[in-house]
């Protein structure tokens, strides 16, 4: 439901039902609302049979690059000769997105059950949540619900009486939105700076502590036992586009609308309905402008391309952009583009790892060229320079942080000309820029 | 450091990882838990009891922006200024609370010695703009009219 706001007719919920509900954070809570039935279940089950539910069900990634779960999981080793391990990426700090948190403020248990049921899976006994370090509160209430899943024998040497053993810790982050990348969220495991490591190998192969290794996301985890309870088939069949992209879907929206909040609707969703009907659409007497749709990381979208655009993986490419995570930031006409660009440039420029020269420094050079340009001390070449330091950063680096940066300044300047044309010609009054 | 309650704490943590050098990060936390900040004291210490050299601890540390690497104030105030706040106005509580904490500049503890602000990127709570974290409280929704009482709070000690 759109927590912090009453359910709203139009969505599917399935994830975000208890959100804002207290009672249902407990083990006893959760265990009354039908909780760990699923894992129960699958701990009778061969690991394969469990994968392939999995991949019946259609399931996509929610963290960001939506690849198919269940494949995802058949890369890992069916015979075991060493250790495997589960990262679940709770480490959101993907500007824009906020849905995680909620997951794990109101249900922790629904992520607990679903990294144990994504661990019998693959086969891995231990299971490290990365939590940022940010996330206090988040923190205490996984910890808390662990000690309830050990001390009700959910977790440990004999899983629920089936003689597996399942173990699950807390790692946390310590500021750096970087270690959201599965690479060097891995890294920061073994103690490591969070540097992203070069692919090949990949994780199944060769993960955390060189181990085979899964990463999934917060919430791909928790859709997992509803997945197991209600059957693959019931999960493919949630769909209002492309059969490709089922299920129901967070959509965390902020910014410029009345009713900010977590939104759960099934994939194919209208993203001009979820603005303007869900979230409230603009306050009185403006009108929207631009939106993000699926985190900082995604282009931009002009009034036109948002109001047309399908909340689905494919939707969001037919409109130049993509899904993301699902973090859906909106804009009115108020909004200085050129400004917002520049905090997103900033952005990326502070959460660079730095170990790319394409990266380090064009996330320096774009955020002080946009700097620069909202001081008034823009030139006309700085339109060009700007592109072409984007192409640079795009596809050429370790991890696509530097292709994040590029993209809403790429599709900012071809959308919204007219106003870093404004900076430029001296039409538009200089602003302080500070930081 | 790393002795009596704190030692049992990192022996637990040990337990958890096949390396000593993943209790890198959690035993930094336990450093910064106890002292307020890392100084390099501690991170030698550390360094000795996991097995890596100082030089490694300080480029960890140097890495991760939430640990300190100088004293702060007593309230350590962090708040979002990333795209989706600054929309819906967190420069004007960045402003707020730098007056109602009297410190001159971010990153500057007040003289006091009371408080530190600064600014951070996306705290992962967009749709409660503006989210800031007073120590280990995560505050949402905050406004600069509501900032007056926040600050007042913390520098009772009530909070
Ligand atoms: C710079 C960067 C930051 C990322 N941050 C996150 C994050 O905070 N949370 C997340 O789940 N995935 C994040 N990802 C995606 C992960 O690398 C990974 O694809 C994901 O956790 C896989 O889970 P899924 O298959 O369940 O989506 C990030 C990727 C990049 C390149
Ligand atoms: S692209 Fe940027 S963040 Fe990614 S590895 Fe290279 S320098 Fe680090
Ligand atoms: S942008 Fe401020 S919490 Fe995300």
């Amino acid at each position: 439901m759109g927590y912090p706001h009453e359910p709203h007719s139009k969505e599917t919920v399935v994830l975000s039902r208890y959100f804002g509900d207290k009672s249902a954070r407990s083990y006893d809570g959760w265990v009354e609302r039908g909780g760990y039935k699923a894992l129960k279940k699958t701990l009778d089950m061969d690991p394969a049979a469990v994968i392939d539910v999995v991949k019946e069900s259609g399931l996509r990634g929610r963290g960001g690059a939506g690849f198919p779960t269940g494949v995802k999981w058949s890369f890992m080793p069916k015979e075991k000769n060493k250790p495997h391990y589960l990262c679940c990426n709770a480490d959101e700090s993907e500007p824009g997105t906020f849905k995680d948190r909620e997951i794990m403020r109101w249900t922790p248990h629904a992520m607990i059950e679903g990294c144990a049921i994504a661990q019998h899976a693959i086969q891995a006994e231990v299971t490290y949540i990365y939590i940022r370090g940010e996330f206090t509160e988040e923190l205490a209430i996984v910890e808390q619900a662990l000690r309830e899943a050990y001390s009700d024998g959910v977790l440990g040497d004999d899983a629920m009486g089936s003689g597996k053993k399942l173990d699950m810790y807390i790692h946390r982050g310590a500021g750096a939105y970087i270690c959201g990348e599965e690479t060097a969220l891995m890294n920061s495991i073994e103690g490591k700076r969070g540097n992203p490591r070069i692919k090949p190998p990949f994780p199944a192969a060769f993960g955390v502590f060189g181990m085979p290794t899964t990463i999934n996301n917060v919430e791909t985890l928790a859709v997992v036992p509803h997945i197991i309870n209600e059957g693959a088939e019931w999960h493919n069949s949630m769909c209002l586009s492309n059969p490709k992209s089922v299920g129901t879907k967070l959509f965390s929206v902020c910014g410029h609308v009345v009713k900010p909040g977590n939104y759960e609707v099934t994939m194919g969703f209208s993203l001009g309905e979820l603005i303007n009907d869900l979230a409230g659409g603009m306050r009185e007497g403006r009108t929207l402008k631009a939106c993000i749709p699926g985190g900082s990381s995604v282009p931009i979208l002009n009034k036109e391309e948002t109001e047309n655009c399908i909340l689905d993986y494919e939707g969001c490419i037919e409109q130049g952009t993509m899904l993301g995570s699902g973090g859906v930031i909106v804009f009115d006409d108020s909004a200085d583009m050129v400004y917002q660009i520049m905090l997103l440039a900033r952005f990326y420029a502070h959460e660079s790892c730095a170990q790319c020269t394409q990266c380090r420094e064009g996330t320096a050079w774009t955020t002080r060229i946009l700097e620069r340009m909202l001081a008034g001390k823009g030139k006309t070449e700085d339109l060009d320079l700007l592109l072409d330091l984007a192409d640079q950063m795009t596809g050429k680096t370790i991890c696509v942080l530097s292709d994040s940066c590029a993209a809403p300044v790429v599709s900012g300047i071809k959308k919204f000309r007219d106003e870093f044309e404004a900076y430029i010609n001296g039409s538009r009054e200089p602003v302080l820029v500070h930081g | 450091m790393f002795e009596g309650a704190v030692r049992k704490q990192l022996d637990e943590v040990l337990k958890k990882y096949p390396t000593k050098q993943a209790a890198l990060l959690p035993a930094l936390w336990m450093v910064q838990q106890n002292k307020g900040w890392i100084p390099d004291e501690a991170m030698s210490e550390t360094a000795e009891v996991l097995d890596v050299t100082s030089a490694y601890v300080k480029g960890v540390v140097t890495f991760y922006t939430m640990y300190h690497q100088h004293p702060v104030g007593e309230n350590f105030v962090q708040v979002c200024t990333t795209s989706p706040c600054n929309l819906c106005g967190a420069e004007d509580v960045v402003s707020a609370l730098l007056e109602a904490t009297g410190c001159a500049a971010l990153g500057e503890t007040s003289p006091d010695g009371k408080f530190t602000v600064i600014e951070v990127e996306c705290l992962g709570a967009c749709g409660f703009a503006t989210p800031i974290l007073v120590n280990d409280d995560f505050i949402e929704d905050v406004t600069p009219k509501k900032v007056p009482e926040i600050v007042g709070k913390y520098r009772d000690g009530k909070a």
